[in-house]
């Protein structure tokens, strides 16, 4: 699943398929933004929905509340786009997430660490376990399925390992629970304002700067990009460690939430995070995708589940709705693709 | 970068290593564990093994479940392998757990089930082998165990509404925060509750039942929506230890007080401890993990020894809250 060479070459007998051509990306740029506005304004939709089935819904209290639940999720999502338009998929955000947790936890508690390296260490794991799938991606040449599904289960065992089967406890560890709910600003949960400045920073990253163009570079083509003089392998090694560093904020995020490292929870985390960002507009293929998308697919993800729990539907529709909110956006997609690649 | 390349190679080796250590411990999966004690010998000359399959692995209740079944195993002198799934809903893996352990050829199985029906055939094979089974937290629909231990969960459940209701003042508007619409355990402490309700509490309504699969965050979520759903809400009911926790979770983020909501829960952990110290939790059901991994280990010696156990073995549920939190009889069923 690394790159679909087919549906480029049909777009290199038209134009030149050099990195940064302007034509194509602007191209690229448009269908985005039409998948883009579809998640946008199924967002809205869905808020004025809900906001008429329940009377509860459009408070400060609830929406907030949704802001919170998608915290996380949304956190790992913004690194784990940036996996997927170089056409890679990472498979061990959810429990590398748990294994960064862990990690802080447990050096926080156990090894007494100060409060900066705590977190530190949390957020390094992360980068390290980035840094690892990149090489095994770009290096041994491993597809990122099979890499990070490797990594996913040896995250799984060394949490579990690592805590000693046990949940850690953080709550001797004074102000690390403000870390997520405490409120910097206004009646806002920090863990939100985590998640809105890392997409800003994620944005910056890969719209702005050198790692961000070669993201959509190696996405779109990779063997063109390696011939017009990048060095693909660092670079795939380097973008999949920044992914990283989002798994161990996450990480860091979801034990100060809970006031403890809990080895069993992250796992199905990161289908959940794979969802918004295709929600988002971003291809599973590769090559384009925004930050921006990842960020309302998290929310329209957010919003439908809280929403049809506050409408009370019951659990198991909830995920049969939720199934087929994905499936449409991925069907959409492909459907996109069909049109403009072939 | 042939750094690179070479700290790659030696990650993956690394990593294949240390799964190949994991699965190699258990002979099925990295979440299994195995304890000896004990080195006595039965009437057969040699060493007792007993195989325990548990539903879950990670949770502390299983830890203290397995803690229990050591202790007895060792005061027997068996060996005992106690493994589980990493999460409870993986049905597959257990099952895969349990064909493992019939081709170790034990001298019994003790085992939980997390689905009453997927179990059936694998019973078939243990019987054919000859490898006696007694169950624990949950049994198999098979006539072929001969004994199980476990908690009644259907009076554990009512036993919680006994209590809501008295704290509730016998009226009013509760919810339900549950684990599992599949697994026994989840749909008895559910039913429970509801059917005592239903039948002793006219004036209590129960305004919603939603599932969070004991995961803490989608618990929390759960609850925060049923509770701006329900302006009236008086109490919510959480049928095992993270769905509780979610809820209380729920409680701390919007900012209620203790008392704002009466919040039961079940089963323990430091942190439904710490809430029914503070007050945010009015009060739990505890199970007796230890008595249920000492009564399954207890019943297979039995049963290898040629003895008959009781067929039910009723473990007990107890009510605790602040004031019996560390008492005598309470404190050691409690699991940090």
């Amino acid at each position: 699943m690394t790159t679909n060479l087919s549906a480029e070459e049909g777009k290199s007998t038209h134009e030149p398929t050099r990195v940064g051509d302007g034509r194509a990306r602007a191209r690229a740029f448009v269908r985005v933004q039409i998948q883009q506005s579809l998640a946008f304004v199924t967002l809205v939709v869905l808020l004025i929905f809900f906001s008429i089935m329940s009377p509860a819904f459009f408070t400060w209290s609830f929406i907030s509340g949704i802001l919170l639940s998608t915290a996380v999720i949304g956190i790992l999502a913004l690194g784990t786009t940036f996996v997927i338009v170089t056409g890679g998929i990472d498979l061990s955000v959810g429990t590398g997430m748990t294994l960064c947790a862990v990690m802080t936890a447990v050096s926080l508690t156990v090894w007494h660490v100060p409060f900066f390296i705590g977190v530190l260490v949390g957020v390094i794991t992360g980068a390290l376990m980035g840094a690892i799938n990149g090489a095994n991606v770009a290096l041994l040449k491993l597809p990122p399925f099979i890499a990070t599904l490797a990594m996913m289960l040896i995250a799984q065992g060394l949490a579990l390992v690592i805590s000693g089967v046990r949940p850690v406890y953080t709550s001797s560890i004074a102000g690390f629970k403000n870390i997520a709910l405490g409120e910097l600003i206004g009646s806002l949960p920090n863990a939100v304002l985590i998640l809105f400045v890392g997409a800003i920073i994620a944005y910056i990253v890969l719209s702005k700067t050198i790692l961000g163009r070669y993201t959509y570079a190696i996405g779109s083509n990779e063997g063109a990009t390696r011939l017009s003089g990048v060095n693909t392998s660092k670079w795939m090694i380097l973008i999949y460690t920044f992914a990283g560093v989002f798994t161990g904020v996450a990480g860091v995020v979801i034990a100060s939430r809970l006031d403890s490292a809990q080895p069993q929870l992250g796992l199905g985390y990161e289908l959940q995070a794979i969802a918004a960002v295709i929600i988002g507009g971003t291809s599973l293929l590769g090559g384009r995708g925004t930050i921006m998308g990842t960020l309302i697919g998290a929310l329209v993800m957010s919003v439908l589940i809280n929403g049809l729990r506050i409408i009370s539907v019951d659990t198991e529709w909830q995920n049969v709705v939720v199934g087929l909110v994905i499936l449409i956006a991925v069907v959409t997609d492909s459907w996109r693709q069909r049109r403009a690649g072939s | 970068m042939r750094t690179g390349k070479r700290i790659a190679v030696v990650s993956v080796a690394a990593a294949v290593v240390l799964t190949l250590a994991g699965c190699a411990s258990s002979g099925a999966d990295p979440s299994g564990s195995t304890s000896d004690s004990g080195s006595s010998s039965d009437a057969a000359g040699g060493d007792i093994y007993i195989a325990m399959v548990s539903k879950g692995f990670q949770h502390q209740f299983w830890q203290t479940v397995k803690l229990g079944a050591e202790q007895r195993a060792e005061e027997l002198g068996v060996r005992i392998t106690f493994e589980g799934p990493a999460q409870e809903s993986e049905i597959e893996k257990q099952l895969e757990m349990l064909r493992t352990a019939i081709e170790k050829k034990p001298d019994a199985i003790a085992y939980a089930a997390p689905d009453p029906e997927a179990c059936v055939s694998l019973y078939d094979e243990a019987k054919a082998a000859g490898i006696p089974i007694v169950e624990f937290d949950a049994g198999c629909n098979s006539d072929y165990a001969s004994s199980i231990a476990k908690t009644d969960s259907l009076g554990a459940g009512a036993l919680a509404a006994d209590h809501m209701a008295d704290l509730i003042g016998g009226e009013g508007e509760v919810a339900i925060v549950c684990h599992s619409q599949v697994n026994p355990t989840g749909v008895e402490r559910r039913d429970g509750f509801v059917n005592q309700i239903e039948a002793e509490y006219p004036d209590i309504t129960i305004v919603d039942i939603q599932y969070g699969e004991g995961d803490h965050l989608v618990s929390a979520a759960v609850a925060k929506a049923m509770i701006a759903a329900n302006p009236n809400l008086k109490g919510i009911y959480a049928t095992n230890e993270g769905s509780a926790i979610g809820v209380v979770n729920a409680v701390n983020e919007l900012g209620l007080q203790p008392g704002d909501l009466t919040v039961v829960g079940f089963d323990s952990g430091q942190a439904q401890i710490d809430a029914i110290n503070n007050g945010m939790m009015a009060g739990a059901i505890t199970q007796d993990p230890i008595g249920i991994g000492a009564d399954a280990v207890q019943a297979a010696y039995d049963v290898i020894q040629g003895k008959t156990p009781e067929k039910v073995i009723d473990t007990g549920y107890f009510w605790y809250d602040k004031t019996n939190i560390d008492a005598a009889d309470i404190a050691p069923l409690l699991y940090k």
